[in-house]
């Protein structure tokens, strides 16, 4: 542990802002939704398997994505949406893996049970694709070390902790980690803390719990 | 000759951008100066057709200042026209929102007349134009001037279900805009230009929505005969067939076998609308002599009673049968309160149901998630926050500006990822 050592490259804290693009693409059924997801642009995935995560960050834990809200809320196919909701995000590197797991899991079930093809939404709940454009920005906030990293966390926005977490690695395809733990283990040589880092789930936390529990796991760390 | 009229330095007392800290942080209010900074060089004119009444006006008329405040060099400038011309555009309104009315060549002829008298007339000199509904929207023949300017049409309207012909009409004019931007999802259209998704807002500082001292709520119960400790139902809308106030009646109904309760019905009436005048008759003589019926009339400018009365429900009920974006619905979950309202408008993208409040599809429906709701004050009270919670993160002032921000920062990148 070395809590005063100098990084190599310090931690820029960066943030994320986004906006929200119709695609003008509706689907009413299962079959459609398959075939959309197929389709679309990676930034739409991306935003329909985190919006419920950024508007709804009070919320969770286990936020559904908006496919299984949708196919459990509108169409009634509990089952399905029950394994949506499921698939685990953060074994996913990038989006087009995640778009192949999302596809997969809809066409397994569409197999089993082709008449569930028949449910459809009614047209006020149709379900309407959207593409998110983020805008990537520096904070300001800079560490050193593994001190000022922490003292900054406890601050920083949960936008920022949101985009080191899930933008950067997923989206943007930065790292096979999350930034904090890429950055621990390549720039400070805190290994165990990294691994730590890497080892969280944060698709089952509120995004001010994740603060927590990276602030937690890093303090106790430093006093080992 | 046509007059038109700038608004831009005609900003009376409003809040600083910093007053709205204390609901949304700080580094929201940063980050917006950041952007804002982005803008620099920039300017930004918005034109509709009125700086006075309605929703736009409203919205322009806090949104301006603040702009400026952060360093958007924003300017608002108003068209002009005759009865005649307005005679038309209240035909298309009611066209796009799918209610009949009789339009002809005549009505298209008259739009583009005064259309044609305002390009003459009014100074385009903004980088980024921005124009609201569809009352100014053949300004866009003014492109060809400059080549660099961007165009954006914003629509307030709900155009799920518009009358073709109108639509089709506005079309040619819209698809030569740089992007347009709608409310809800439902809104959007096949269109050739890219559309944006920018939800409205409201002002936690105005007197809809501001905090009331409890005594003032107290005075306006005592003002209506309103029982303060029997459990009150209240939906807030005007007396139109699309609230379903008949509908918010049979519901108050089921409840009422099993719980003792009252219903408040509270709205304006619109003297250019006929049609609320039987509404309203119809509600009166359904509600007949139940003493726990409130049908209140509210003369315009009433916000604080109106504030007030969304402060003092137990439940607040929306069953609209169609919906623009629903903001009478954030204001109440604004205030906390548990709200049950139809799956429809932009209702969906406020309330997540069980969540952030109920959602519902019939009179059935809503009147077992109203009973619900009395029956469980502490699941009442967690949808409650929840909904404030949302509403805070997603539907207030600072997020509108947000997006207006960003949505000019996007003209001028066209990736999904911008790096500023």
């Amino acid at each position: 542990m070395s809590t005063l050592l100098i990084a190599k490259q310090p931690f820029c804290f960066y943030s994320r802002l986004i906006l929200q693009e119709l695609t003008g693409l509706k689907a009413v059924n299962l079959s459609q939704l398959l075939k959309y997801i197929r389709e679309v642009p990676d930034a739409v995935i991306y935003y329909h398997t985190h919006r419920f995560l950024q508007q709804h960050i009070y919320l969770n834990p286990e936020p559904p994505n908006d496919f299984a809200y949708w196919v459990d809320d509108v169409l009634g196919v509990h089952d399905l949406a029950e394994n949506l909701a499921s698939i685990d995000t953060i074994q996913f590197f990038d989006i087009n893996s995640l778009r192949q797991k999302i596809i997969y899991t809809i066409e397994q079930y569409l197999k089993a049970n082709p008449r569930s093809i028949k449910r459809k939404a009614n047209i006020s709940e149709v379900f309407h694709f959207i593409k998110a454009i983020s805008f990537v920005f520096r904070t300001g906030f800079v560490a050193y070390n593994l001190e000022e990293f922490i003292s900054i966390l406890k601050i920083i926005t949960i936008e920022s902790i949101y985009f080191h977490i899930f933008e950067s690695r997923l989206r943007l395809g930065n790292t096979k980690t999350n930034d904090f733990s890429y950055w621990l283990g390549t720039s400070v040589n805190e290994l165990e803390l990294a691994k730590r880092l890497a080892k969280l789930d944060p698709y089952t936390h509120t995004m001010e719990d994740l603060r927590k529990s990276i602030v937690r796991l890093a303090y106790a760390y430093t006093q080992t | 000759m046509l007059q038109t009229e700038n608004k831009s330095n005609v900003y009376p007392g409003f809040a600083k951008i910093r007053d709205y800290e204390k609901f949304v942080g700080a580094s929201v209010i940063n980050n917006l100066e950041l952007l804002a900074s982005r803008l620099k060089g920039k300017t930004i004119q918005n034109i509709n057709s009125t700086s006075v009444g309605g929703g736009v006006a409203e919205i322009l008329n806090r949104m301006v200042p603040l702009l400026r405040e952060i360093g958007v060099d924003t300017h608002w400038d108003v068209i002009k026209g005759g009865e005649q011309f307005f005679q038309v555009t209240k035909k298309f309104h009611n066209l796009l929102h799918g209610r009949q009315d009789l339009i002809n060549a005549h009505d298209f002829e008259v739009f583009m007349h005064t259309t044609e008298l305002n390009i003459e007339e009014m100074d385009i000199y903004g980088d980024i134009m921005f124009i609201h509904d569809p009352q100014p929207i053949g300004l866009i023949k003014k492109k060809y001037e400059d080549k660099n300017r961007k165009w954006l049409w914003r629509c307030h309207i709900d155009v799920s279900n518009p009358d073709q012909d109108v639509w089709c009409f506005l079309k040619k004019f819209i698809v030569k805009y740089n992007a347009s931007i709608f409310s809800s999802p439902q809104f959007s259209q096949k269109l050739s230009i890219p559309q944006f998704l920018i939800s409205p807002s409201i002002d936690p500082l105005s007197d809809k929505n501001r905090e009331l001292d409890i005594q003032v709520i107290d005075d306006i119960l005592n003002k209506y005969n309103i029982d303060k400790q029997k459990p009150m139902i209240t939906q807030i809308s005007r007396f139109d067939y699309l609230k379903d106030p008949v509908g918010v009646i049979d519901a108050y109904r089921l409840v009422k076998k099993y719980i003792d309760c009252q219903l408040i019905l509270a709205g304006g009436t619109a003297t250019d609308d006929p049609e609320s005048v039987k509404v309203l008759a119809q509600v009166q003589e359904k509600a007949g002599n139940d003493p726990d019926i409130h049908i209140l009339l509210l003369p315009a400018g009433s916000d604080i009673e109106i504030n007030a009365l969304q402060r003092a429900a137990n439940v607040v009920i929306q069953k609209s049968i169609k919906e623009g974006f629903g903001l009478t619905v954030t204001e109440a979950l604004w205030k906390a309160k548990p709200v049950v309202a139809s799956a429809v408008g932009g209702i969906p993208l406020q309330i997540k149901h069980k969540f952030s409040g109920m959602l519902c599809h019939s009179v059935e429906g809503a009147a077992f998630a109203i009973k619900q709701l009395l029956h469980s004050p502490e699941y009442a009270k967690q949808l409650g926050l929840n909904a404030r919670e949302n509403v805070r993160l997603n539907f207030l002032l600072t997020r509108h500006i947000k997006d207006y921000l960003l949505l000019f920062l996007a003209l001028y990148n066209s990736s999904d990822v911008v790096h500023l």
